[in-house]
């Protein structure tokens, strides 16, 4: 499928408006088809930067009632508001958008004592989605949100009024699916906790990082290989603790025959990441954006089977599927990268 | 007592083309073809021919040709000419039945009723013979995550050097295609089928399987690819057998004969094999039918670390059981008693010698109880801690992906291999008179095995079944085995009904994601 995907990250934290982004991957509308758009914006909530923010996703008011009633089982919902939209002809029969900030109430924190934050707001959210009853939660992270829907990315963003939050992170995706129907929650960016992942691509993989991921608990309720990938990050850089670069050598890793040719102490740790790790390598074609406000991380396979290029200008890296994605949004002339196979590209927010 | 029952074949001699060479006479130790002495004509005796084909294969001017025997009995579906034959050879033995290899009873082969996919359109396949595709697998035990000590403000970490890999892995068996050399002991089978077993693991990078017969002391130089047995008659245990191996495999079972043990007749004990195997030459060398020290899980995991002690932790210890109708269970006991690899033998594994009925009827099919296994160990989080070998009638590359995409790590081949080498399959392995040279003891026999050129057959059948392992990872648009091995999402299955598809854990053919 020829999705398109894009990515800017300001590294020094400076905040800017989400226009730029919805121009970014405009440029690109030729690969899309209209059946899904979407974006992820991190710093866009600066006033409740320690809540998690939940962005759902209803089917009716009733489920949103019900929906409410389970979340505060474990939540104290701070803030209830339907996010902000504006009425534009393309985008039709949108569900009901709703966003939460919410805190994980204390006296549920004593009772999974062995459990984090981050475990207790995920099994929360696994449980909604995956009950299937017409509530899906598309966002769950702090101080970041996810925006998506049926429609051409670009009308998504106005639609969203994209332009008016400004956050130091943005991601975006417009779609040409082939697998999945279109549906508000199938679109991309796909979101769990800080996560949020775009994807261009279809792995042939997806069978066993789906079963491996069970194992964990998490629920792939969406049947597209994308979920699975952000359930990846978030196993491998939340839950098992490595750094990035690890995770993308165990996403990607290296071919026996070129491990063989590294050093005692590389070899190793490839081998020892190849072996324990086998049912997370991603297979075949795909290229990815990922972040979780920390950095902004984008691969393709291990043959490169579709397009990313990255751009750094001032404080900015860029990402995206094609260069004009880039030059739209900042024009240089030097200074564009294409990453090699399996060669990824990161930016990273430098601000403490 | 005049035996009732009738020949299985008829042998045509071309007398126009026979030139009376006797190659047939020479050939046949079941003593089919003879030497009239008075008439100096090659005579036959088509009630002593089990089929093999030795002679018709010989014979140097095409003049034999083996079929079926054609006089018929009543047609009968339920009393069948096989029932009637059995019927007659007890009435007039009053024995047991015996028999050799696999079960050839019509049992459903669920491997014919399973669909591979292939990438089209949204998701390129990939041409192995430009592209890499990487068939290495490691078997043996595997933490569940790694432990990898790095600076947490060193965010960038630019150099992963930097970072320090606490996780030490339990040793691992290096395969470079995912099929391995099944149990066959010296004993059942002759040393040249030891050796070329041994050869061609070697040349190919993966392993061989001693069986319970003991070490040949010509093979410990084979070291690196063998995996040693123990068994419950601990034949050839010692300590330089274990220093010898890669692994050892403890031996509760196998799927030909499910609970039963075996014996190699004293007859077949020669001196080698006393040798190899410990035991005074020409006694009878049983194999009881339980170990005699595991009486329950608690013992076996006691026999694991008792192994994993004498190996120094440095070897994996595998556990071999027969597909029986809890297997999921057991798997799950076996594991967590302490196993690196589990290796699971389907109904319709092979064998020298067993009773017929036990090998016709007890067990279950192997891609079953790879389906139940994996998806009970991952179920219970257990999966990673040993790895699956699937056995028991794997007759193609085909049958060995579907294996590894239903969840196996790799797979056993023994009967496969039998025939690379030039077994016919006449199920006569327990009589020791093997035409082929291979389940025999008989010099004049093994002799017909030139271990040579055995194990380049070996080594061309397990090419080919990793070139053709290859072009269907390609297909599919995989170009790392580990993104088959449990990809069930890639099978279909055609014809199964749907508790099969259910414990399969397959979809249909037809329906889509
Ligand atoms: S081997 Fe062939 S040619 Fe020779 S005696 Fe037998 S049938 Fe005749
Ligand atoms: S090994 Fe020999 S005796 Fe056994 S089935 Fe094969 S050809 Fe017959």
């Amino acid at each position: 499928m020829g999705c398109s995907i894009a990515g800017i990250i300001d590294e020094s934290g400076k905040r800017f408006s989400g226009e730029e982004i919805i121009r970014s991957i405009k440029k690109m509308f030729l690969r899309a088809n209209g059946l899904g758009g979407g974006f992820a914006g991190y710093g866009i909530y600066p006033e409740n930067k320690d809540d998690f923010c939940f962005h759902v996703i209803y089917n009716s008011e009733k489920v949103k009632e019900d929906t409410e009633n389970f979340l505060r089982h474990d939540f104290n919902i701070l803030k209830s508001e339907p996010i902000p939209t504006r009425s534009i002809e393309e985008i039709i029969n949108r569900p009901l958008l709703w966003r939460y900030f919410l805190k994980v109430k204390q006296e549920v924190r004593k009772r999974f004592y062995e459990m984090t934050e981050e475990d207790i707001v995920m099994r929360s959210v696994m449980k909604i989605n995956d009950a299937s009853a017409g509530a899906f939660i598309i966002s769950s992270g702090k101080n970041m949100g996810i925006f998506k829907g049926v429609g051409y990315a670009s009308d998504i963003g106005r639609f969203f009024r994209l332009e008016e939050y400004s956050g130091y992170c943005w991601i975006a995706h417009d779609r040409f699916p082939t697998n999945t129907p279109g549906w508000w929650g199938g679109a991309h960016p796909f979101g769990l906790l800080n996560f949020s992942l775009v994807h261009n691509g279809e792995i042939s993989s997806y069978g066993i990082n789906k079963r491996y991921l069970e194992e964990f608990g998490y629920k792939l309720t969406l049947r597209t290989d994308s979920e699975a990938i952000l359930y990846l990050f978030d196993l491998l850089l939340r839950k098992h603790n490595l750094p990035i670069n690890i995770v993308h050598k165990i996403l990607c890793p290296p071919l026996w025959s070129e491990i063989e040719k590294m050093t005692q102490k590389e070899q190793d740790l490839y081998r020892t990441l190849r072996i324990v790790y086998s049912n997370a390598l991603i297979n075949g074609p795909s290229a990815i954006i990922v972040s979780d406000g920390k950095i902004m991380f984008g691969f393709s396979d291990r043959i490169k089977l579709r397009p990313l290029v990255a751009a750094r200008k001032g404080t900015k890296f860029y990402l995206a599927s094609e260069e004009c994605a880039i030059q739209e949004v900042c024009s240089i002339s030097s200074g564009i990268h294409f990453p090699k196979a399996g060669e990824p590209a990161i930016g990273y927010l430098n601000n403490k | 007592m005049k035996t009732l029952t009738f020949p299985d074949f008829v042998i045509n001699r071309d007398n126009e083309k026979c030139i009376q060479c006797e190659v047939c006479v020479r050939q046949c130790a079941f003593d089919a073809h003879t030497l009239d002495k008075e008439t100096n004509k090659v005579e036959t005796d088509i009630k002593k021919c089990v089929g093999c084909l030795r002679c018709a294969t010989m014979c140097p001017t095409g003049a034999l040709c083996v079929s079926e025997y054609s006089q018929k009995i009543r047609k009968n579906c339920n009393w069948n000419e096989k029932q009637l034959k059995e019927l007659y050879k007890q009435a007039e033995t009053g024995g047991v039945l015996l028999t050799g290899m696999g079960t050839d009873k019509d049992y459903k082969i669920i491997w014919d009723h399973i669909l591979l996919d292939a990438a089209q359109v949204t998701n390129p396949s990939i041409d192995p013979l430009r592209e890499p595709m990487e068939l290495r697998t490691y078997l043996g035990s595997k933490p569940s995550k790694i432990d990898f000590r790095f600076d947490i403000s060193d965010l960038k970490l630019k150099n992963l050097q930097k970072g320090i890999l606490k996780t030490k892995l339990p040793p691992q068996l290096k395969i470079e295609t995912p099929i391995l050399f099944s149990a066959m002991s010296y004993g059942a089978i002759s040393l040249n089928v030891c050796r070329a077993l041994a050869q061609a693991a070697e040349e190919c990078g993966i392993y061989y399987n001693t069986g319970e017969g003991g070490l040949h002391k010509d093979l410990y130089k084979y070291s690196k690819n063998t995996i040693v047995q123990v068994a419950s008659g601990r034949f050839g245990v010692n300590p330089d057998y274990f220093e010898a191996a890669a692994a050892v495999e403890i031996k509760i079972g196998q799927g030909a004969k499910p609970g039963i043990g075996g014996h190699l007749p004293g007859e077949k004990v020669t001196e080698e094999i006393s040798q190899t195997r410990m035991i005074p030459s020409g006694t009878d060398a049983l194999s009881p039918a339980p170990h005699h020290d595991i009486y329950s899980i608690e013992d076996l995991s006691q026999l694991i670390y008792s192994l994993k002690e004498a190996t120094e932790y440095k070897k994996p210890i595998s556990v071999k059981v027969a597909a029986v109708h809890n297997i999921a269970a057991i798997a799950s006991g076996i594991v967590r008693a302490g196993a690196d690899i589990v290796a699971i033998d389907g109904i319709r594994g092979g064998t020298g010698a067993a009773p017929t009925r036990i090998r016709d009827n007890v067990g279950i099919p192997i891609e079953l109880a790879i389906a139940s296994v994996d998806s009970r160990l991952r179920e219970e989080g257990i999966r990673n801690r040993a790895s699956i070998i699937a056995a028991g009638g794997f007759r193609n590359s085909g049958d060995v992906v579907k294996a590894i995409t239903l969840g196996a790590d790799a797979v056993y081949i023994g009967t496969a291999a039998l025939v690379a080498m030039g077994c016919h399959l006449c199920q006569k392995c327990y009589t020791g008179k093997c035409n082929w040279g291979i389940a025999t003891q008989d010099p004049y026999l093994v002799k017909r095995l030139n271990p040579d050129i055995a194990a380049r057959r070996l080594i061309n059948l397990i090419k080919a079944w990793s070139h053709e392992i290859k072009e269907i990872m390609g297909g599919m648009g995989i170009n790392a085995i580990e993104s088959l091995r449990g990809n069930r999402l890639r099978l279909r299955g055609f014809d199964l009904h749907d508790n099969e598809l259910k414990i399969l854990d397959i979809k249909p053919a037809g329906e889509s994601l």
